[in-house]
């Protein structure tokens, strides 16, 4: 079901936290993998099947190994292109500092050309990309011990990744007191892990869901948050305005983090951002440090498209045109605070760490 | 802006009295006089209060003369309240370091008398308190330092010059010679009486003293009762309660300080801090300027109040003095008279194409010179280097850019290794001048335009203002590479500088229109991305460029398209700037008056001779980070919060080389 017009990424997000069936609550509660799920799209001719004939190994393929990290739910895609590109470091067989920096390159290009819409993912790899090789010690070593450098930083830097949602979480409990009510839009696994903290930390709050059409998963969501036991109410995407006047705090998560400071999430953000603002009400968002991308909308056109299609249950005329975007972007002056592994920051900071990050 | 014209009362004494003296005159309250110096009556022993760096506390005048327009306190450096306060009224001083003095009409003296003090950052204008703090970026010319201006200066160490100037002066004065006389003397006083104050020569200090006391003498003469009591008392160390009616006049303590140190303005010898500029409303310290200068101008007539602090001369009359000078000038070298003469002339304008001209005349000079017998080359190139920054400056003031890359040179020549020879030093700054303009200028509009044609859509319509070397190469490059969109040039007077970007976009074939900036809200409804040039970008996020700049910024920030500024790194600037007012150029009036080829409008004929009638021609403006959506630089598209993160970043030695 590789449909070239769907963006590969939703396609997944889709696949593991879309529309809610029986068949689908019973398979996510055994098995961490989804069998029922269309298979993930074949991948086109990488480089990576390229640079293989320098290794000893051709059947490495960089793509393999991300799909088999990225089949767990719970991890975000852009750790498993992380723990991709550190076995790639661990498995490669070149001799030299630049045959090994020209593999990574190769590698990671594949795997952001396996789906160019995917904010995160192309930022991780480019992050990965830079930490792994800044290192100025890496220049005056042999070899080998350069080499166990780059896969110490390269694990480090998937644990960082790893661990950062329960960073996140900590961070964040401070922000939730007793008797709030927390509005939440879309499914962002990171959200889920600091309501699921604040719970465990027994928090007294309730939740506001939106629906979150087409994708439906505020109703993923809003299960998982009753099987936790906190109190959550389903409102449809046109009734956040409405009920904006008891909600205490937006959390949302991110895609990705841009320059500006700004987040582009799933569609919608943007208006419940606009509405929280203009009742002042805090927008906070939950989003890992991978996510910080370069780059710079200046408005909603500006983003890369990513399209994925709507079901309105009922057919539609073929002269009507549905605006099929899946995604948004949110300017940084309606966002009060980034909740990130680095900290808790306020949006112009995101600026200041590319910049010290690509010095 | 009513705030701001919240009248400020007397300026506090600064010095304490001790020993036996009658106690001050008073003058009338509510009499918006320069309030005299207590000092008429001190002893000659007088103590310098003990300075605390590390308050910025107000002083609190004596309430003298209640509100006098103009005065403004600048930050007190938690030096106690000179003079007579201590025994008459102390209650008004109820501790040196009171915050919130609720006097607001009691002028404050700054403390900041010590330049150096504030130059060291830690005189910023006193945290917002109640009552007339040092604004950063105050108006000189009759505008009352509101507290809210004050609560905007920024905590942090950044100071602007301008708030040096303030802050550390803080004495806002009318440039009457004798408040000139007396806050240089005050200054001086300060300067002497601080224990953070750095060591200057105490001969020229007391020179400078001298020749205020002097002028101040003259100005009370001729003030009459304006100056009650002496202003310049007997002693050394007068304190000197100044009540400026009207103005800021940072420039006499500025200018005293100056005297003291002899530094031109833009030197910034402190590595954190960089140098008050001079100010002009200071006749005294004007007079020796004028005595230092290489070219002699005279000043114009006609000035508007608001802008006395900064430079304004007769135009027209200097450009054929120095053409027939040029074969006798020899103290400055002829590339560096030539680039004068063009900056002069408006042959070379645009903060690039200056900056260029200028080190391209510094390689001329650095080659063709040879060290004097007994002297070492470091030193005396520095003091060569100096002197033209100084001619050049009285052809036409500095631009920051141009600031930025003389504080490169002279790094540079700092950083000689002392063992290389003559011309090897030579040949090493000549290449360190090449690399600067070629990395920092020439490679950097490339990535700019590398970065910024990624913005510009099909079927986008552009509006840029103005002339921009960064703008041009953006637009010329993105039509090169196919895109179909159109330009719409803003254009001004005087200066319609956009005919000229006019012309070269249409030669290569770009479909344009042309309008003058009163047009721009009929048409910025039909644009989607604007497009501007920066002569600076300060660390506020605030960008300072041509005139009417601010204008299309917010015009497009109300019509909500996005703006871009295209700026290299090299031209950012520690500085922070509030406003257009504290630290601008003023051009020739002349050219407001006349318009190009109509003869018949004629109606401003002769203004010069009108009284009440002053025409200003400002050329820089600043705008506001908030209207503005992206910066474009050499390292990347960033937001306006990120710029002092470059500053930062990019200023340590070894990346600024």
């Amino acid at each position: 079901m590789a449909d070239p017009k769907i963006s590969a990424y939703y396609q997944t997000r889709m696949a593991h936290f879309g529309a809610v069936t029986n068949d689908w609550l019973a398979q996510a509660q055994s098995a961490s993998v989804i069998t029922t799920t269309p298979p993930p799209p074949s991948p086109p001719p990488t480089a990576a099947t390229l640079s293989d004939p320098s290794h000893q190994k051709p059947s490495f393929s960089v793509i393999d190994e991300f799909n088999r990290w990225r089949k767990q739910p719970d991890l975000a895609e852009a750790v498993a292109a992380i723990r991709a590109l550190a076995a790639v470091i661990r498995s490669s067989m070149a001799t030299t500092m630049m045959q090994l920096e020209i593999e990574l390159k190769s590698a990671s290009d594949s795997l952001k050309s396996w789906d160019t819409t995917s904010i995160s993912l192309t930022a991780a790899c480019d992050l990965f990309m830079r930490y792994v090789t800044r290192t100025a010690a890496l220049e005056y070593e042999d070899f080998n011990s350069a080499k166990s450098r780059l896969i110490e930083r390269a694990d480090k830097f998937g644990e960082i990744s790893y661990t950062a949602r329960k960073v996140i979480a900590m961070l964040s409990q401070d922000f939730i007191f007793n008797g709030c009510t927390i509005l939440v839009h879309g499914f962002s696994r990171v959200v889920l892990e600091v309501l699921k903290l604040a719970a465990q930390n027994k928090k007294l709050f309730r939740v506001l869901c939106t629906e979150g059409r087409p994708d439906r998963t505020g109703l993923r969501l809003s299960n998982e948050l009753a099987k936790l036991d906190v109190p959550v109410k389903l409102v449809i995407d046109s009734a956040v305005a409405y009920t904006m006047d008891e909600v205490d705090m937006v959390f949302v998560g991110a895609d990705g983090v841009v320059e500006s400071g700004g987040i582009i999430n799933m569609m919608g953000t943007y208006q419940i951002a606009m509405v929280a603002k203009s009742m002042s009400k805090p927008v906070y968002v939950a989003a890992e440090s991978y996510k910080f991308a370069r780059l710079y909308p200046l408005d909603q056109k500006d983003l890369a498209p990513a399209l994925r299609p709507v079901d309105f249950g009922v057919p539609i005329p073929s002269k009507v045109e549905v605006e099929c975007s899946a995604r948004d972007y949110t300017p940084p002056q309606y966002l009060t605070l980034l909740f990130t592994d680095l900290g808790v920051l306020t949006p112009s900071v995101v600026s200041d760490e590319l910049i010290q990050l690509y010095l | 802006m009513d705030t701001r014209r919240a009248p400020r009362a007397v300026i506090d004494p600064k010095v304490r009295k001790v020993g036996f003296f009658a106690p001050p005159e008073l003058s009338q309250p509510g009499l918006p006089d320069p309030i005299p110096l207590p000092s008429s009556s001190l002893s000659p022993v007088m103590i310098p209060p003990p300075r605390h760096s590390s308050e910025n506390l107000l002083h609190h005048a004596r309430p003298l003369a209640p509100t006098v327009p103009g005065a403004s306190s600048v930050s007190i450096e938690g030096s106690v309240v000179a003079g007579g306060s201590y025994g008459s009224s102390s209650e008004l001083f109820p501790a040196p370091m009171s915050p919130a003095s609720p006097s607001y009409s009691s002028s404050r003296f700054v403390g900041g008398g010590d330049g150096d003090y504030c130059l060291n950052g830690a005189a910023v204008a006193s945290p917002g308190r109640g009552g007339g703090k040092a604004a950063t970026s105050f108006p000189r010319g009759g505008f009352e330092s509101p507290a809210a201006k004050a609560s905007s200066v920024p905590a942090s160490g950044l100071t602007t010059v301008s708030v040096v100037n303030d802050s550390s002066l803080g004495i806002r004065g009318r440039e009457k010679a004798d408040n000139g006389g007396g806050s240089a003397l005050e200054a001086k006083d300060q300067a002497t009486n601080s224990k953070q104050k750095k060591d200057k020569t105490t001969k020229a200090e007391r020179r400078a003293l001298q020749e205020a006391q002097r002028a101040a003498k003259a100005a009370a003469k001729a003030e009459g009762n304006k100056a009650s009591g002496t202003v310049t008392s007997g002693t050394a160390k007068p304190a000197k309660a100044i009540k400026p009616p009207h103005k800021v006049d940072n420039s006499s303590v500025a200018a005293s300080e100056k005297k003291g140190c002899d530094r031109p303005p833009e030197k910034d010898r402190k590595k954190d801090v960089p140098q008050p500029r001079m100010q002009y409303d200071d006749e005294s310290r004007v007079e020796k300027a004028k005595r230092r200068a290489v070219v002699k101008q005279t000043e114009a007539r006609n000035r508007v109040e608001l802008f006395r602090h900064l430079p304004q001369y007769e135009h027209g009359s200097l450009l054929p003095d120095l053409e027939a000078k040029f074969f006798q000038l020899d103290t400055v070298h002829p590339a560096v008279y030539k680039a004068g003469l063009q900056y002069l002339s408006g042959n070379i304008s645009g903060s690039n194409a200056r900056c260029i001209a200028m080190l391209q005349a510094f390689q001329d000079a650095i080659r063709d010179y040879r060290v004097p017998p007994e002297k070492t080359f470091v030193r005396d190139l520095t003091a060569k280097i100096s002197s033209y920054v100084s001619f050049l400056i009285e052809c036409r003031p500095l631009c920051i850019s141009m600031g930025n890359a003389i504080k490169f040179l002279k790094t540079r020549i700092a950083k000689l290794p002392l063992t290389l020879s003559e011309s090897e030093s030579k040949a090493s700054l000549h290449s360190d001048i090449e690399r600067f303009i070629n990395e920092k200028i020439i490679l950097a509009d490339k990535v700019i335009v590398k970065h910024a044609v990624t913005k510009i859509r099909d079927g986008d319509v552009l509006l840029t203002y103005g002339l921009s070397s960064a703008v041009e190469m953006i637009l010329l490059h993105a039509h090169k590479l196919g895109k179909q969109f159109r330009v719409i040039i803003v254009d001004s007077r005087p200066q319609l500088r956009g005919k000229i970007l006019l012309r070269r976009l249409v030669e290569k074939g770009l479909s344009c229109t042309y309008t003058q900036i009163n047009a721009l809200s009929y048409i910025m409804h039909e644009v989607t991305r604007v497009f501007l040039g920066a002569s600076s970008v300060l660390s506020n996020g605030t960008v300072y460029s041509g005139v009417g700049t601010a204008c299309v910024a917010m015009i497009a920030h109300s019509f909500r398209v996005p703006v871009l500024v295209c700026c290299e790194a090299y031209k950012f600037s520690e500085r922070v700037q509030l406003d257009s007012i504290c630290s601008n150029e003023l051009g020739d009036p002349e050219v407001i008056s006349k318009v190009l080829g109509r003869e018949d409008v004629n109606y401003l004929d002769g203004w010069a001779n009108t009284e009440n009638l002053q025409l200003l021609n400002l050329i820089y403006d600043a705008t506001p980070s908030d209207y503005i959506s992206m910066i474009v630089t050499d390292y990347g598209m960033v937001p306006p919060t990120s710029v002092p993160v470059i500053v930062r970043e990019y200023r340590r030695e070894q990346l600024w080389i």
